[in-house]
């Protein structure tokens, strides 16, 4: 039996691979998360049969190593992520952000969505469904619901749309399971219908947000702590280009813009972590909670 | 302080293993516990506990299944605003569809986690007595 990886890691090895995973995907990991390597990456050795930490350096360095450098860069960014996760965000969302997004976008009959950081697809896929199921009259509109993921293996899972029983026991509503999703031996597949309204993309946060524009509603939730205070600072600036200047920015828990950027400001009397720019139009256009 | 209908809960499972586990959950979870190893035992016990909360449910208990006390329990208009969760190794999509006919609120396919439990008191908007401070 393989000794354990975590043993294993010492000073060096921690900062060369924290510095490949820097390079590789602009993610910071912390002096103190050696934890965080060690954990994620033990899993890939074991697959790829590498025995120690100074080993996998040198298979990364290796020319045509590109797969394994992949492999590496996903096991250490892919998060957790489940069905509505923490349900308050998707419950404003539903009762006051998006009654009035639709009513000042009724002419135009048009709507963005926004997805960083989607992993498997369970965030994007929770708005699909809850547009479809409370909001049946934008199956006429031009919706986009565009997702990202730097993990190719996280974007693939994501398209295929099928998920563990495990995976929907967690904050999937049981009314959207039986609506929704069909029964694939072990597995639990997504329609194609809900399948079908999310665009995923393989890319990077970095690199995705030159190529947006119009955003009505942006998703990015628990990803900035991945990224240095200079490069959240560069995305957030970057969020308020691509936000319509009445969109929303929908962040995590634990998260608020205001530490690196001071262009965004939380809804009155909210507490579910959505913000919108300060550029926003005069209050008569705002939402009202 | 909650009021004691806040926090209480029943759980009706004939496995006393599985009725630990989820009475040791909801408790760390600041919520008040009842126990009853079928459907009939637990009618009998919401005839004298404070009105519950939440009741977690199993689906295949002896004398009267889950789903069997569900429509009973849906029929007691003093238990309107109970939340009913059925946890069961059931996991056909037929199964999940017949527990919401009967009155089920949500559903949870064994085998399950804390975590499950808490995000669907969530999704039910069941508020956590630990985090407003019972």
């Amino acid at each position: 039996m393989m000794e354990t990886a975590s043993a294993n890691l010492a000073h060096d090895e921690f900062v060369t691979i924290r510095q490949f995973i820097y390079d590789k995907a602009s993610i910071v990991i912390e002096d103190d998360q050696h934890y965080l390597i060690e954990s994620r990456l033990a899993p890939v050795m074991e697959r790829e049969g590498v025995q120690t930490f100074r080993h996998l350096i040198q298979q990364l360095q290796q020319p045509a190593s590109e797969p394994l450098q992949n492999r590496v860069v996903n096991a250490i960014t892919t998060n957790e992520t489940y069905f509505f996760r923490d349900v308050k965000p998707f419950t404003v969302l539903r009762d006051k952000v998006l009654p009035q997004l639709i009513e000042r976008r009724r002419t135009e009959r048009q709507l963005r969505f926004f997805f960083g950081g989607c992993s498997s697809g369970q965030e994007p896929y929770s708005v699909a469904m809850m547009l479809r199921q409370s909001f049946p009259d934008l199956a006429t509109w031009d919706l986009k619901l565009i997702a990202v993921d730097i993990s190719g293996e996280m974007i693939r899972r994501a398209q295929e749309g099928c998920y563990t029983q495990f995976e929907i026991n967690r904050g999937l509503p049981a009314p959207l399971l039986v609506k929704y999703f069909e029964r694939q031996g072990l597995h639990w597949r997504l329609q194609q219908t809900i399948r079908d309204m999310v665009e995923f993309q393989e890319m990077s946060l970095v690199n995705i947000f030159s190529q947006l524009a119009d955003i009505d509603v942006l998703f990015l939730r628990n990803i900035l702590i991945y990224f240095d205070e200079k490069t959240r600072r560069h995305l957030l600036t970057r969020v308020e280009h691509v936000l319509r200047p009445d969109g929303y920015l929908i962040m995590g828990a634990a998260e608020a813009p205001i530490f690196y950027s001071t262009a965004f400001e939380t809804l009155p009397g909210d507490s579910s972590n959505i913000f919108c720019p300060k550029s926003s139009p005069p209050n008569s256009t705002r939402i009202k909670l | 302080m909650n009021p004691p209908e806040a926090i209480s809960t029943l759980i009706v499972d004939d496995s006393k293993a599985i009725r630990l586990i989820i009475g040791r959950i909801l408790r760390e979870l600041g919520f008040t516990t009842n126990e009853a190893s079928n459907g009939r035992e637990a009618l009998e016990a919401l005839g004298s506990m404070t009105v519950p909360r939440v009741i977690m449910v199993d689906w295949n208990m002896p004398e009267m299944n889950g789903l069997e006390f569900v429509r009973a329990v849906r029929q007691n208009s003093t238990l309107a605003g109970t939340r009913l969760i059925m946890i069961t190794s059931e996991n056909e999509i037929g199964r999940v569809q017949e527990a919401l006919d009967a009155g089920a609120d949500e559903y949870i396919m064994k085998p399950f986690s804390r975590e499950m439990i808490q995000e669907k008191l969530a999704v039910l908007e069941v508020p956590i007595p630990k985090e407003i401070g019972a």
